[in-house]
């Protein structure tokens, strides 16, 4: 329509289409506004949405066109030119706006549509997310299980509450229909219902243990799904419900457990029960892995447990059978008591009963043989002593021994001279040797000492013993008998490893060695030398005449004696020595005037007795002063000599320790010079002691002495050991008088 | 080995002829003990000692006891005293008891006694000294020789 400036009327005359265009762009101009303002107002209220420049565009577009349509209403009439420039500039815009917009769709449209792709990609992951949740929550639960299952086994050490609870426990986690356990019976060739779920006492159902199933149960270690219809699985009444799947595994037995084993101890190799879990029917459930896992498990748990139990079985028994045995112990032994009480008593009674007859026939016999006899009478009366004398010895031996084994001998300790019993046993044999021919030599160590303390009489008679073996047994040659205190090293002899001594210092061991030329032993036969009443037969025909009891009792009373006796022989015919090892107690020091001082050690010559000891000698004679010098050097001391009073009070000093004076020698006061030097020092220990030398023997000398004050007195002549002993008492006493 | 086996016997002979003639006594055998490593010459030089003590004790005494003013019993008293003490520290007996003997008179101060102590007295020391001479020659010979000195009990 051309324009032009003609006024036209409002409402044109036209027709009805005019009207409804003018609606219609009305409509559209209407809706093209509303548009991108719904569009602004849902984009505005969702979060995310990432073209807002496409909005942009297309609300561009849109409004554009609806300000075109809106613009054509007015074009219906007649209008100005500004309208229709208007309406051009509103054209061309929309007409840009639109192609870009249509450009740019074409990237857009692509991606829009993807992301409905990706919307679903991520639903279907959130989908599987899901899914392995639960798996992992399944496990978590089944491990739970488990724990708790095996907490409760393990609670306990009773073997059916064990097994009770595992079926319980087992049902609670697995919701199962029956569980059961299948024991292995006594001959092992059955296995039997012991436990279930649900039915209270199982009836004694048994199924052979070599069914093709169970083998293959029992070899793997796997719980392992059986058939319904397997003996071990037909624990309910048929029914015509579709069973539940079942699954058996193996449980291994140890086979210290109680179950009737110990009885066949070829059947130790491995045993197992069966262990039966059935789902429970028409649930159509089905044992997931994890189940299977936790069946496995449990199994396992259950061995151990029941392990536990049975060795918790064990142990009580062990325990309860050891107090059995105690209490016969304790029973046993009270009577071996009152039987020794009772032997004890008999043997002292019978022992008075006997000894008495026996005296009375020994003491009329000698007492006959002194009478008037024809040669016969005296030869039956003195086989009749001799016989009454062994027997006298018999009867004591047999008490001194039973009183020896029981431990109720004690030993009668007191000092006693031992040369003297040496010499009295060389007494006793002699008379017997000389009758043999036998030569006896006794020999005594130096350092033996001369008193002793410990029991002589058992001693004499353990010596005795050994000593008249030796005679007994040799028919010719020589005995000899040494005696001598044992060092440490040839204490630990190697022929009698387990005697241990000790050394104590108021104690010294003895040995004594008695050697034979005699008939000799067989050293094997010497073990046996000990024992009582063992003769040795294999020395043939001899006349022992002994009851073998000898030996056997001065083992007992050298063991009492804290020692040791052995014999050793080369062989027969090669002679014996007898070897004895006793403790003996060292006596006191006895008073002087009875003893002689003995020394501890054996004295040497030229040992020095007091190393660097300083000694002042005072002599005027030249000689008797060099004598008294060279003794005091010989025994290690530091002398100074002097040979005036005032040379003496001169050199004396507080490290002089001994001040010897000769006093004979009339012209020196020694008296006066005693009393200066105690006036010189007043402190008494470092005064020396003053020992006066005189070959004077009278009391006067020996009083005045003393008045003035000296510590000592000793005669001349002074010998080595006299000097020496008379040193180590002054020294320890610090006074020495000799006894005039 | 068989030289030195005999002088050994020879020196034991002697020494147990000195001890049984009582010209000394266990006295010396004490003073023999004495001698070791350290002094081995020790009775050697005791007895040079006693001799040379005796020699000038009897020499003292002969001339006190020839004074013709007066004899000095004290002083001779003196010198007994001192030969007593000498002898009887080396152990030779038959001086001391000569000595003892000596003593006796001079307390009793008989003169006459005295002298004849003294000439007695004289003979014992010549004999001691003789006799101690030759036991220490023999010792000399035994060491020489490569022996050595047995001790005498």
């Amino acid at each position: 329509m051309e324009s032009c400036n003609c006024i036209e009327p409002q409402w044109p005359p036209d027709d009805l289409l005019m009207k409804y265009q003018y609606i219609s762009d009305f409509f559209i101009a209407l809706a093209y506004f509303s548009i991108p303002l719904e569009l602004i107002y849902f984009v505005k209220k969702s979060a995310v949405f990432p073209y807002r420049w496409v909005l942009v565009q297309f609300g561009a577009f849109i409004v554009l066109c609806g300000a075109t349509h809106l613009i054509n209403l007015w074009t219906f009439t007649v209008h100005s030119r500004t309208v229709a420039s208007v309406m051009t500039t509103a054209k061309v815009l929309t007409a840009a706006v639109s192609c870009i917009t249509a450009l740019m769709l074409v990237h857009i449209i692509p991606d829009l549509l993807s992301v409905k792709t990706r919307e679903l990609f991520l639903k279907n992951k959130a989908a599987e997310l899901d899914r392995e949740m639960g798996l992992i929550r399944t496990q978590e639960e089944t491990g739970r299980h488990v724990r708790m299952l095996t907490h409760e086994i393990r609670s306990t050490l009773d073997r059916h509450t064990i097994l009770k609870t595992t079926l319980v426990e087992l049902d609670r986690t697995l919701a199962l229909e029956e569980c059961a356990l299948w024991m292995p019976t006594r001959t092992g060739l059955e296995l039997q219902l012991s436990y279930t779920l649900r039915q209270q006492n199982p009836v004694g159902y048994t199924v052979p243990i070599h069914h093709p199933v169970i083998n293959q149960v029992f070899s793997s270690n796997r719980a392992v799904k059986i058939s319904p219809n397997c003996p071990v699985a037909r624990l309910r009444p048929a029914g015509k419900y579709m069973p539940g799947e079942v699954v058996a595994v193996r449980v291994p037995l140890l086979h210290l457990s109680n179950f009737h084993i110990n009885d066949w101890p070829e059947l130790s190799t491995k045993r197992y029960a069966l262990m039966v879990l059935m789902l429970p029917s028409d649930s159509a459930r089905q044992w997931h892995v994890h189940e299977l896992e936790l069946v496995e498990v449990v199994a396992d748990q259950v061995a151990v447990a029941l392990s536990h139990a049975a060795i918790l079985e064990e142990s009580m028994r062990a325990r309860d059978l050891l107090m059995d045995q105690n209490v016969a112990l304790d029973l046993a032994r009270r009577e071996a008591e009152t039987a020794i009480r009772a032997r004890n008593d008999f043997l002292a009674v019978m022992n008075h009963e006997m000894r008495t007859p026996m005296h009375a026939i020994i003491a009329l016999s000698s007492l006959l043989q002194e009478t008037e006899l024809t040669p016969e009478q005296r030869l039956m009366v003195e086989t009749v002593l001799k016989s009454s004398n062994l027997l006298a010895t018999l009867i004591n031996d047999v008490l001194d021994l039973s009183r020896l084994e029981d431990g109720s001998l004690q030993l009668d300790l007191g000092t006693f001279n031992l040369y003297a019993v040496f010499r009295e046993v060389l007494n006793l044999i002699k008379p017997i040797a000389s009758v043999k021919k036998l030569h006896v030599s006794l020999n005594l160590a130096p350092d033996l000492p001369e008193y002793a303390v410990g029991d002589e009489k058992r001693l004499m008679q353990t010596i005795l013993n050994i000593v008249g073996n030796a005679v007994k047994f040799s028919k010719e040659g020589s005995i000899s008998i040494t005696a001598f205190v044992a060092k440490l090293d040839t204490l630990r002899d190697s022929k009698a490893p387990e005697f241990l001594p000790v050394l104590s210092d108021n104690h010294f061991y003895l040995r004594v060695q008695v050697k034979d030329s005699g008939s000799g032993i067989n050293p094997p036969d010497i073990p046996k030398l000990f024992t009582k009443f063992a003769q040795n037969q294999s020395t043939g025909t001899r006349n022992s005449g002994g009851s073998g009891l000898g030996l056997a009792i001065c083992k007992r009373f050298v063991n009492l004696m804290e020692g040791h006796i052995w014999i050793e022989s080369e062989g027969l015919g090669k002679g014996c020595t007898a070897i004895l090892i006793v403790k003996l107690g060292m006596p006191e020091r006895v008073n002087e005037s009875k003893l002689p001082y003995m020394p501890k050690m054996p004295t040497n010559h030229g040992q020095t007795a007091f190393p660097g000891l300083k000694v002042l000698v005072m002599d005027e004679n030249g000689v008797s002063r060099m004598v008294t010098k060279g003794l005091l050097l010989h025994l290690g001391c530091d002398v100074t000599m002097v040979g005036s009073s005032d040379e003496c009070l001169r050199l004396v000093s507080h490290e002089h320790k001994v001040v010897f004076m000769d006093i004979c020698v009339p012209g020196i006061d020694s008296y006066g010079i005693t009393i200066r030097i105690h006036e010189k020092f007043t402190k008494r220990h470092e005064r020396p002691l003053l020992v006066a030398l005189t070959g004077n023997t009278d009391k006067v000398t020996k009083e005045n002495c003393m008045r003035a004050g000296m510590d000592g007195l000793i005669l001349k002549p002074v010998s080595l050991d006299k000097m020496r002993s008379v040193l180590t008492d002054l020294l320890e006493h610090r006074v020495f008088f000799e006894a005039i | 080995m068989d030289f030195v086996n005999q002088l050994q016997r020879k020196f034991i002979d002697y020494s147990s002829s000195l001890h049984r003639e009582g010209i000394v006594d266990d006295q010396f055998t004490q003073l023999r003990k004495l001698e070791d490593e350290n002094s081995p010459h020790f009775v050697m030089e005791v007895a040079s000692l006693f001799f040379e003590d005796c020699e000038k004790l009897i020499n003292n005494m002969a001339i006190a006891l020839e004074q013709k003013q007066g004899v000095d019993f004290k002083q001779i008293d003196e010198c007994i005293h001192q030969l007593k003490g000498s002898s009887s520290s080396i152990g030779a007996m038959r001086v001391k008891n000569a000595c003892i003997a000596f003593r006796s008179f001079s307390d009793a101060q008989n003169r006459e006694g005295c002298l004849r102590c003294l000439q007695q007295l004289s003979h014992e020391y010549s004999l001691l000294k003789n006799k101690l001479q030759t036991l220490f020659l023999l010792e000399q010979q035994i060491v020489a020789a490569g022996g050595s000195i047995p001790r005498v009990h």
